[in-house]
């Protein structure tokens, strides 16, 4: 007998409980739209706190703003494309309600971290151990005292072992942030020491300033390794940018490389021919995007011939239209292709606008990945590989084709080659057009970096020259060492003396540079030089 | 866009002829007000200050609709300065003594506003300048519908200290390298010191016009962000550098969670060159807002595509600006019933007009008017949420009280007749400052 009456006891007890954790829930969900952003972020850390997984979609869509509140007060989850509604509470369907009879629930920035925070607490014992490591770096970088139950809980359930080091390094410090004995404390400045990243400083430097000796001391050691350890890293970190830069210099030098370095031919319109690259690549993204959204991925590498082709076409008709006149009177040259730059300039503009155009990344160009301390991002990278590519295609071009023999012949001995039978004025053409293409190859991996405007072209014009008459005219390889020079010179002085002065001091160094070796790094030498 | 067969082929026509055709003049009527309109369309400001043609074109016509301005047609005369601060100058000249027009609204740099001034003192005419700039001046001839410092810069870093913006306590001032970013941030400098941050808690850093390569300086921000402290960015980077600025921000993690930036320079205009959804969150400071509802802004919105025939072309603060200082210059010419440009110049101090976003714009007697101001973060459709405002609204104050400098001068067209009076010294500068 008592012992059915504690059984039916304990029943309601439970029943008791879980009504009561449903109350909990509903009242806090109920308490979302009231109030300021502020006491918003309160509710849904309390939400996270609870640790009831039905919170979780009503946090994904305040995050996403497809939260709203209808006039009577109820909480609703509206899906963003069909309309439809559901209880924020009981997940029931509520139909279709007008549009314009909802609230929107808001969140600004500091919701949304208290809301990332929360997840990261709801999702720590997820199936999934990619969801669990996010929710444990994101408890990292929250470093809240109250998460260190829910961290020792999920801790003591992981079985993966890298999971299981984040989620330490986040129990870490939250412990450094709560009021815990010091020898705690001082194990998880070792744990965070280890870990040597940037979090690991953000949570170990203001232990470093505090008051007691004995902590202050074992932050600062830990900081001073971690900050030796970051040192090595930040050279490599450099030595990557000055590689990642050079690559886009290479890009957009590389024409220029044959155009004015093969053929003698200052071209001011190259950075427009560039620029018309970036917009083929922009008009192909918007026949995906209208057309066929399924080959997004594939935008780049369909843009990439095409922009060949247009840039290319264009460069052949500058060659025959204004520059086959002017060989030999280069002032002429510069004037009649800087007008032809204006004219490009202005009719990109008409067509397509003066403002900027948006070309999107594919899903592979964007992020980062990490090496050790060093963040590689995937666009940089892809242009690296790009540019080489580039470069190789190039040189086995000029090198082991018939039509790149053609080239060097016409441009070191035009009356000897002619002689030969070649047909100087198409060779002229052919290489005009050849560095015009690869100028358009270049605008299709800037429209990854830069803004697609019709001022692109402007601001590479210059850096183009400079890589050439840097790397020596008509050497393709001093042409790739002079960027990457530049690109990681460039790089090593920006940390130190700022963007603006690492320009200037670049330009002063060219300058000096060119007085001593004017040829530049790799001067052509031989009989062709001289005539 | 689309690009259909026959806009190619007229944009490919129009190519030839668009050198030959830049100054274009309206219809030649024998009887009209002209009205100069001074923003570059080829350089590199066309991106922002074709718009600002474009919607004063839209307002004159409206007024024209209405019957003009004292029983006058206006007509609009739109020179071409190409983004070349001395070409303003020579075009600004043209427009005052040969075309002979009753106002210029124009300029949108601070360099091409200096290089205009001694043109309009000369030969005394009104100049409407509708971007937000850095203050430190107040000219007689220049009424300033842009922002003041205090009318943007300062609001914008009460909210970020604010409890709601994420009580930040460590700051990156990062900003372009010419005149309005460095005295922007160095009146923010003086102000954040003014409020107890020290100087090892802000890092200023400037880079070059068309900046492209932001991978130093974003770790940098990333490393400066990383020391235990709420961290944010105020940008004051201009024009064509905040694309890739923004993308390198995206590609390397920094999420407005952490590490908010908030854009003095970045409006809906700007954003339409971008993939948003990386950037959700960041911020911009402005005094208006396309997403803010009220009827006259929808009413605008709705002319504006009607105007330009494109239902996705997006409004902005300084187009708000030049709806503003276009009324008041309507109002002022009919209050005083002649387009006498001394005779406006003293009448525009005091007229009230309704702004888009619910309240009362006023010309104050230091040429600046009054704005209120909102703080905005990013949306994924490009648009800007309102997430903060001030209490009403706030009149402009060409003199920051935070530079020594400038700490006691006052500009008052109206009783002292002098744009930088000093109370202290009870002396008018005048021209030599």
């Amino acid at each position: 007998m008592t012992s059915l009456l504690r059984a039916v006891l304990t029943i309601c007890a439970l029943l008791y409980a879980s009504v009561a954790v449903a109350d909990d829930f509903s009242a806090l969900v109920q308490a979302l739209p009231k109030g300021s952003y502020h006491a918003r972020s309160v509710v849904v850390k309390k939400l996270g706190l609870l640790g009831d997984a039905r919170a979780v979609p009503v946090l994904k869509a305040l995050n996403n703003d497809d939260l709203k509140v209808a006039g009577d007060g109820t909480v609703l989850i509206v899906n963003d494309t069909t309309g439809a509604a559901t209880s924020a509470i009981g997940g029931a369907a509520m139909g279709k309600p007008d549009p314009n009879s909802l609230d929107r629930v808001k969140a600004n920035n500091m919701v949304r971290r208290a809301i990332r925070t929360a997840i990261g607490m709801l999702t720590l014992r997820d199936p999934d151990p990619a969801k669990r490591m996010k929710a444990a770096e994101d408890a990292l970088k929250a470093a809240d005292p109250e998460q260190i139950d829910a961290l020792d809980a999920a801790i003591s359930a992981e079985r993966d072992a890298g999971v299981k080091a984040v989620m330490a390094e986040a129990r870490a410090a939250a412990v450094l942030k709560s009021d815990a004995p010091e020898a705690q404390k001082l194990a998880a400045i070792h744990t965070l020491g280890d870990r040597g990243d940037n979090a690991a400083l953000a949570a170990l430097v203001p232990v470093a300033n505090s008051k007691e000796p004995a902590l202050a001391q074992a932050a600062k050691t830990a900081l001073s390794a971690i900050r030796e350890a970051q040192q090595f890293w930040r050279l490599a970190q450099n030595i990557w940018f000055g590689l990642s830069l050079g690559s886009v210099l290479l890009l957009a030098a590389v024409g220029l490389a044959i155009t004015f370095g093969v053929m003698g031919v200052i071209n001011m319109a190259h950075g427009e021919l560039v620029m018309l690259g970036a917009y083929t690549t922009f008009v192909v993204q918007q026949v995906i995007r209208a057309d066929a959204p399924g080959l997004f991925g594939w935008s780049l590498a369909i843009a990439a011939p095409l922009a060949f082709l247009v840039s290319g076409a264009v460069g052949i008709a500058i060659e025959r239209g204004i520059v086959r006149h002017l060989y030999g009177r280069p002032l002429e040259t510069l004037l009649a292709t800087w007008g032809v730059s204006l004219i490009l300039q202005q009719a990109v503009r008409t067509i397509f606008g003066p403002d900027n155009r948006d070309v999107g990344n594919p899903g592979w160009m964007s992020g980062a990945f990490k090496i050790g301390q060093m963040q590689v991002t995937w666009n940089r990278l892809w242009i690296l590989i790009f540019c080489l590519a580039v470069f190789a295609v190039l040189l086995a071009v000029l090198k082991k084709t018939p039509i790149g023999l053609q080239m060097r012949a016409v441009t070191q001995n035009r009356a000897m080659a002619a002689n030969m039978g070649i047909r100087t004025g198409g060779v002229d053409a052919l290489t005009f057009g050849l560095g015009a293409g690869i100028a358009g190859l270049a605008g299709v991996a800037l429209s990854q970096v830069d803004n697609v405007s019709p001022n692109l072209g402007q601001n590479y014009i210059v850096d183009s020259f400079m890589v050439v008459v840097f790397g020596g005219a008509g050497n393709i390889w001093g042409t790739l060492a002079g960027a990457f020079t530049l690109g990681i010179a460039n790089k090593f002085l920006e940390p130190f003396s700022g963007a603006v002065l690492a320009k200037i001091l670049i330009l002063v160094g060219i300058i000096l540079f060119i007085q001593k070796r004017p040829r530049g790094l790799f001067a052509v030498k031989g009989r062709a030089v001289e005539s | 866009m689309n690009i259909t067969r026959r806009s190619l082929l007229g944009g490919i026509a129009a190519v030839g002829a668009a050198p030959l055709v830049a100054p274009v003049r309206g219809w030649a009527a024998e009887d009209t007000i002209k009205v100069g309109i001074l923003h570059s369309l080829s350089g590199t400001m066309a991106i922002s200050e074709t718009t600002l043609k474009d919607v004063m074109l839209m307002l004159i016509a409206q007024q024209n609709a209405k019957g003009g301005v004292l029983g006058k047609k206006l007509e609009p005369v739109v020179v071409d300065p190409a983004s070349n601060w001395p070409l303003f100058a020579e075009k600004a000249r043209e427009l005052i003594s040969q075309d002979k027009v009753a106002v210029v609204f124009g300029c949108w740099t601070s360099v091409s506003r200096k290089s205009v001034l001694p043109v309009f003192k000369e030969l005394d005419n009104i100049l409407f300048y509708p971007v937000q700039y850095e203050g430190q001046e107040s000219e007689r001839n220049v009424f300033y519908t842009g922002a003041a410092p205090n009318q943007q810069a300062i609001p914008a870093v009460d909210y970020l200290m604010s409890e709601d913006g994420g009580s930040v306590k460590r700051w990156v001032l990062e900003g372009t390298d010419y005149v309005y970013p460095r005295t922007t941030n160095k009146i923010l400098e003086a102000y954040l010191k003014s409020k107890g941050v020290a100087a090892e808690d802000i890092m200023i850093n400037y880079t070059p016009f068309s900046f492209s390569d932001w991978q130093t300086e974003v770790s940098k921000i990333k490393a400066f962000g990383s020391a235990g402290k709420k961290t944010a960015v105020v940008s004051t980077i201009n024009g064509d550098a905040n694309v890739p600025f923004y993308k390198e921000l995206a590609n390397q993690g920094i999420k407005a969670e952490d590490i908010p930036v908030c854009a003095f320079s970045v409006g809906e205009e700007e954003l339409a060159g971008l993939d948003t959804k990386p950037l959700v969150g960041h911020l911009a400071a402005w005094n208006y807002f396309e997403s803010i509802k009220t009827p006259e802004n929808e009413a605008f919105i709705a002319e504006w595509h009607k105007f330009t025939g494109n239902p996705k072309r997006v409004t902005n603060d300084p187009m708000e600006a030049h709806y503003i200082g276009f009324n008041m210059w309507v109002k002022a010419v009919e209050k005083a019933g002649t387009i006498k440009a001394d005779t406006v110049i003293d009448t525009l101090p005091g007229i009230k007009t309704p702004n888009l976003t619910g309240g009362v714009a006023e010309m104050l007697p230091n040429h600046h008017i009054t704005k209120p101001v909102y703080v905005g973060e990013i949306q994924e459709d490009g648009q800007f949420d309102v997430v903060w405002q001030t209490k009403g609204l706030v009149p402009g104050q060409p003199w920051s009280p935070y530079l020594p400098e400038s700490k006691n001068l006052v500009s008052d067209w109206v009783k002292l007749k002098c744009g930088n009076y000093d109370t202290v010294k009870k002396i008018c500068l005048g021209a030599k400052s």
